[in-house]
């Protein structure tokens, strides 16, 4: 099997990276399920840890007036809704942030994700591909949590918004598929892709196989986000590591 | 005799793997406490991610990327290593980490319920209730 992979893989899928066109040609339908796998293990994390937003949970709860910077503290009571007031909530192990760790993970942050993109866009040519730049985006979203806090994170990158990203990676691995069929190909075969937008066989087997990386990618990297931010806050997506 | 020996010796990596996949496997069965046994299955999950990756390696291979400038209908298969179990492994470790948060999410709602870790504990708190 690996003979006749290495040997007919850059004729058939005219991809260098070997491993890619394996993984996003010849077992695209078997990628397509894992990656409704990892949409699935971000829901399950969901379904199972997430409280409801209005939920009363008694705990002290810490706020900190925002011009003054004097930190009051509520025993006992629900947390209070702070929409628009002058307080901001803070975590109860709160303390100023350490400015070192702050200003290197801020600047860490842009080049990690560029790496990640970069990784992503050479998948075919170099080691590289949807799964591990998904991995990597994750990663930095994770870090901006871990060197500020997670209601840093939360503010930057709704809960929404990653559940939307969650599901549009898989419906684009499946909208990939499907207009291959409705061009008349078989299911993700990424000819029809050449076809469709009139270009030559080869970069439409590359862009085929791109596209459906970037689904890959976004999936992944949703999803672990939302495991992060459930599994280290208890479900409350305020308060955490 | 020696034969025997050196058969058993040649491929020492793989010996390795077993012993780590053992200790996953130990964890898994004698430990009690959840967390722990989900450590355990991660070893395991791992030891099988380098058996097959080591499955796939040859002497003096390249990783499976073609070289610029390769005759695409010429391509010497002994000068790559074998594709396939990297596919297999790289999914498996996107899909090891999703599964697992999942399962950390399970141990969380039981610690929550229950107050503690320990499978014996959270076993005789459902009987006796």
């Amino acid at each position: 099997m690996g003979q006749r992979f290495i040997e007919k893989s850059y004729e058939e899928t005219h991809t260098p990276n070997i491993v890619t066109a394996v993984l996003a040609d010849y077992r695209g339908f078997d990628t397509m399920f894992e990656t409704v796998v990892v949409f699935i293990a971000g829901l399950a994390c969901f379904f199972i840890v997430r409280i409801r937003k209005d939920e009363c949970i008694p705990d002290t709860y810490y706020y900190r007036h925002k011009t003054t910077g004097i930190v009051v503290h509520k025993k006992q009571l629900c947390a209070l809704p702070l929409r628009g007031s002058a307080f901001e909530q803070v975590d109860a192990d709160w303390a100023p942030q350490d400015v070192v760790i702050t200003t290197i993970c801020r600047l860490l942050i842009p080049f990690i994700q560029i790496f990640g993109l970069y990784v992503l866009a050479h998948g075919h040519y170099s080691p590289g591909g949807g799964f591990q730049a998904g991995v990597l985006i994750a990663a930095t979203f994770i870090l901006l949590a871990i060197s500020h806090d997670l209601r840093t994170l939360v503010t930057r990158l709704k809960e929404s918004t990653t559940h939307l990203v969650s599901a549009t990676g898989v419906l684009l691995y499946f909208g990939i598929g499907v207009s291959m069929l409705l061009t008349g190909h078989h299911f993700l075969d990424y000819n029809g892709l050449a076809g469709l937008l009139g270009m030559s066989l080869s970069s439409g087997h590359s862009l085929g196989i791109l596209l459906v990386e970037v689904g890959v990618a976004l999936t992944v990297a949703a999803s672990l986000i939302t495991i992060f931010k459930l599994l280290s806050s208890k479900g409350t997506v305020t308060e955490g590591l | 005799m020696l034969d025997i020996f050196a058969q058993f010796t040649a491929k020492y990596n793989y010996w390795a793997y077993i012993v780590i996949m053992m200790v996953g496997l130990f964890a898994m069965i004698a430990k009690r406490n959840l967390i722990k046994k989900m450590i355990g299955l991660s070893i395991f999950q791992t030891s099988i991610m380098l058996f097959y990756v080591a499955i796939g390696a040859k002497k003096g291979a390249t990783i499976p990327i073609l070289l610029s400038g390769t005759d695409p209908h010429h391509i010497d298969a002994t000068m790559y290593v074998n594709p396939l179990p990297h596919v297999l492994m790289l999914t498996a470790i996107v899909v090891g980490v999703a599964t697992l948060g999942v399962a950390l999410a399970l141990i969380l709602r039981i610690y929550e319920k229950h107050g503690t870790l320990e499978e014996d504990e959270i076993i005789s708190q459902i009987r006796s209730s």
